[in-house]
């Protein structure tokens, strides 16, 4: 009985690994291969790139930043520690060159005034409508958390800028929209955004598409997670942590259970009467029984 | 339970004991005998214990952060994750802590289920403790809309509208529920609400679950009942409680690991779009542990039919104890019931893979065949399986499994054998 059910319980699974694979195998042919890339900041030990990060800022600020906005940021949180760590008088610098909404004043009126350390980044449009309406109909997604916002994070958004193509000759584009293979639909409203030589670094690196979209994405990276590199070392000293500990405890575990195993030894003790008892009744040597 | 009533040693202890018998009852926590066989999947009750007081905890100081508002909540994420001291940490051990609890939540339901921990005496514990997880569920729901993401949103849609196919009264319940005629501000409100209050009422079923539980005492691997303050019992502190901190310090590195170095994993990426009622996500998913009762919502063809169904999933788990009509409690010792649970496993860990996948072709063939599987399982196996399965014989004791490790039983046995000569046969 118990034969026959192992058995067809074993087909069963056999059948049913046979018959799965083939299709899930097809389905993850969907899956997007990405651009390859190496990150600064994956891995356990990974950090940012501080002049990475700062080359991205600048891509942000002269290429994306007139359509996408990165309202969580702050002025200050380009000069803490962690991010691309401006000095604060840089920092100040940039965020003066922003033109902020405030108010009302004791006239009651809204007024501009420049930027500080303390303001959020500014905001290219006044809310998603007015961006829709800018765009074409699409708006340029606020950039903040958009690293954690997209499967594939940091490879999908280094990809994608890398992505732009000439349209198959079936593929039917409308006007305004462009083929980009990793985008869901393989349709884009926005422009390739990037080109060879559109920025210029001040610390000299070359400005290839590749260089440029690396930076870019760091950049957008370090904007969605700006405590990952605490997070990283942190992480890294609870682990070692926590292999002392467990090490200690497994030790003192070990230690007090051998109380209790000593206290059962009275048991075995008993047990070693019992067959005392039975060797003697047989007349045999109780050493030879062992 | 122990044998001897206890009298706290000092006078005032004694007034004060006489008067509110907390110190008997630390006593009794202390002393409290458990199976010395208990195996390392007993102590994932702890764990849960655990990852309670941690939900608590850092959901308290989350509260003090949030803001329950359609135009704030997820800016006030934002708000916590960059600006709030330790804001990110958190949050993260908050919102991965809820994987955990329901990683280590089905790993304890999974041991009850193999080693019968169910049957009588213990059908109270069951209840309450399905109880519990019925709460939880209802309390992770609720917190995964907080964020308002897109997925908060949709799957907050998504589920309030299955209460829209109760026939009759279903369009007004679903109002009432909403507080609107849509998944709006006073929804997120109400759900905040709830999600603060229900994890006190899970507290005080955790409570009564261990109460129930210290009353018959523990199951044990072997299934059988232990006699109390024998040496097959040791007091839970210190044995337990060193052994449940090493399980739980291991379990803790597993959590802190996703914490630190993959906090966004078990999420979904969907849910770091703020929400928009005008963009439905091209798939709608519920957080991983509710997968396998969304596989199954989806496999029914009618909507009522789907509610009913993965209602029922749930529901049909509370019959259990009297559905299971076998007297063996541990599968150790049946061996058809051993084979059928594993795959109850599959079956389970497979509706999770197909909630995720969209419901259509082979998917939406396998999730029905799953779901047909496990209804089966616990309609038919299980009442014809205690009747008619062979059970291996069990051991007098839950000490002769380990006592007979250093062969001293076979030794006895032999020796009787050997005297008993050509009558052998009949000794067996």
């Amino acid at each position: 009985m118990l034969v026959h059910l192992n058995n067809f319980l074993k087909s069963f699974f056999i059948f049913f690994f046979i018959s799965i694979l083939p299709y899930s195998a097809f389905s993850e042919e969907k899956k997007i291969n990405f651009f390859e890339t190496n990150w600064s900041f994956d891995g356990i030990f990974g950090t940012f790139d501080r002049a990475s990060l700062q080359r991205g800022y600048q891509v942000y600020q002269e290429v994306c930043s007139g359509c996408h906005s990165v309202q969580y940021l702050s002025y200050r949180n380009l000069s803490e520690k962690g991010g691309p760590e401006f000095s604060v008088e840089e920092a100040k610098a940039i965020a003066s060159q922003s033109e902020i909404e405030d108010g009302p004043n004791s006239d009651g009126e809204m007024f501009m005034r420049t930027g500080r350390l303390s303001d959020k980044f500014a905001k290219p449009y006044p809310n998603i409508e007015t961006s829709t309406t800018a765009n074409g109909g699409a708006y340029p997604p606020d950039m903040s958390v958009l690293a954690k916002a997209r499967a594939g994070g940091a490879d999908y958004i280094y990809s994608l800028l890398l992505g732009y193509e000439e349209p198959p000759a079936d593929f039917e584009l409308d006007d305004g929209v462009y083929y980009n293979k990793f985008m869901a639909g393989k349709k884009i409203k926005m422009s390739e955004p990037i080109s060879e030589g559109i920025v210029e670094y001040l610390d000299g690196t070359e400005t290839t598409k590749e260089q440029i979209a690396k930076d870019v994405t760091a950049f957008l990276v370090w904007a969605s997670e700006p405590h990952l590199e605490s997070q990283h070392k942190m992480g890294f000293k609870t682990i070692i942590y926590l292999i002392i500990l467990i090490t200690l405890v497994y030790m003192s575990k070990q230690k007090v259970w051998s109380r209790f195993n000593s206290k059962n030894e009275e048991k075995e003790e008993a047990f070693d009467k019992v067959e005392k008892v039975v060797t003697e009744y047989e007349g045999e040597d109780p050493k030879t029984f062992k | 339970m122990s044998a001897e009533k206890y009298i706290p040693k000092s006078k005032i202890a004694q007034w004060f004991d006489s008067r509110l018998p907390l110190l008997t009852l630390s006593h009794h926590l202390q002393s409290y005998p458990t199976p010395k066989n208990l195996n390392y999947w007993w102590t994932f009750g702890g764990i849960l214990t655990f990852c309670l007081i941690t939900q608590i905890i850092t959901g308290l100081v989350l509260a003090m952060h949030y803001v329950a508002h359609v135009d704030h909540a997820f800016e006030s994420i934002e708000h916590i994750m960059r600006d709030v001291n330790y804001g990110w940490l958190i949050r993260y051990v908050h919102a991965n802590g809820a994987s955990m609890f329901f990683l280590a939540v089905y790993i304890h339901i999974f041991r009850s289920l193999f080693y019968g921990s169910y049957k009588s005496p213990r059908e109270v514990i069951w209840i309450i403790g399905l109880l519990i997880y019925i709460l939880m569920m209802a309390t992770a729901f609720m917190g995964y809309v907080l964020p308002w993401g897109q997925m908060s949103f949709w799957g907050a849609t998504v589920i309030t509208n299955l209460f829209s196919a109760i026939p009759f009264a279903g369009e007004s319940i679903t109002t009432w529920l909403w507080g609107g005629y849509s998944v709006d501000n006073p929804t997120l409100n109400r759900f905040y609400s709830l999600h603060y209050f229900l994890p006190f009422l899970i507290i005080g079923l955790v409570v009564l679950h261990i109460w129930a539980l210290h009353v018959p005492g523990n199951n044990n691997p072997v299934g059988i009942d232990v006699k109390k303050n024998s040496n097959e019992t040791m007091p839970f502190h210190p044995y337990m409680v060193m052994k449940d901190l090493f399980a739980l310090l291991l379990f803790v590195t597993v959590f802190l690991w996703f914490v630190f170095f993959a906090p966004n994993v078990l999420g979904h990426p969907d849910n770091y779009i703020e929400a928009n009622p005008l963009v439905t996500p091209s798939h709608i998913v519920p957080e991983w542990y509710l997968l396998p009762f969304y596989a199954i919502l989806r496999a029914i063809p009618s909507k009522l039919g789907g509610v009913i169904f993965m209602f029922a999933a749930i529901f049909i788990l509370m019959l259990l104890p009297w559905l299971d009509t076998s007297k063996v409690r541990s599968a150790t010792f049946r061996p058809i019931y051993k084979k059928f649970f594993w795959v109850l496993v599959f079956t389970v860990i497979l509706l999770g893979y197909l909630g995720a996948k969209p419901p259509e072709g082979i998917y939406l063939i396998l999730s029905r065949l799953a779901t047909a599987y496990y209804f089966i399982h616990f309609l038919i196996l299980l009442p014809v399986l205690g009747r008619y399965e062979k059970t291996d014989p069990l051991p007098m004791s839950i000490s002769d499994p380990v006592l007979d490790k250093p062969g001293i039983l076979d030794k006895v046995k032999k020796s009787a054998l050997e005297y008993e000569g050509e009558n052998a046969g009949s000794f067996k």
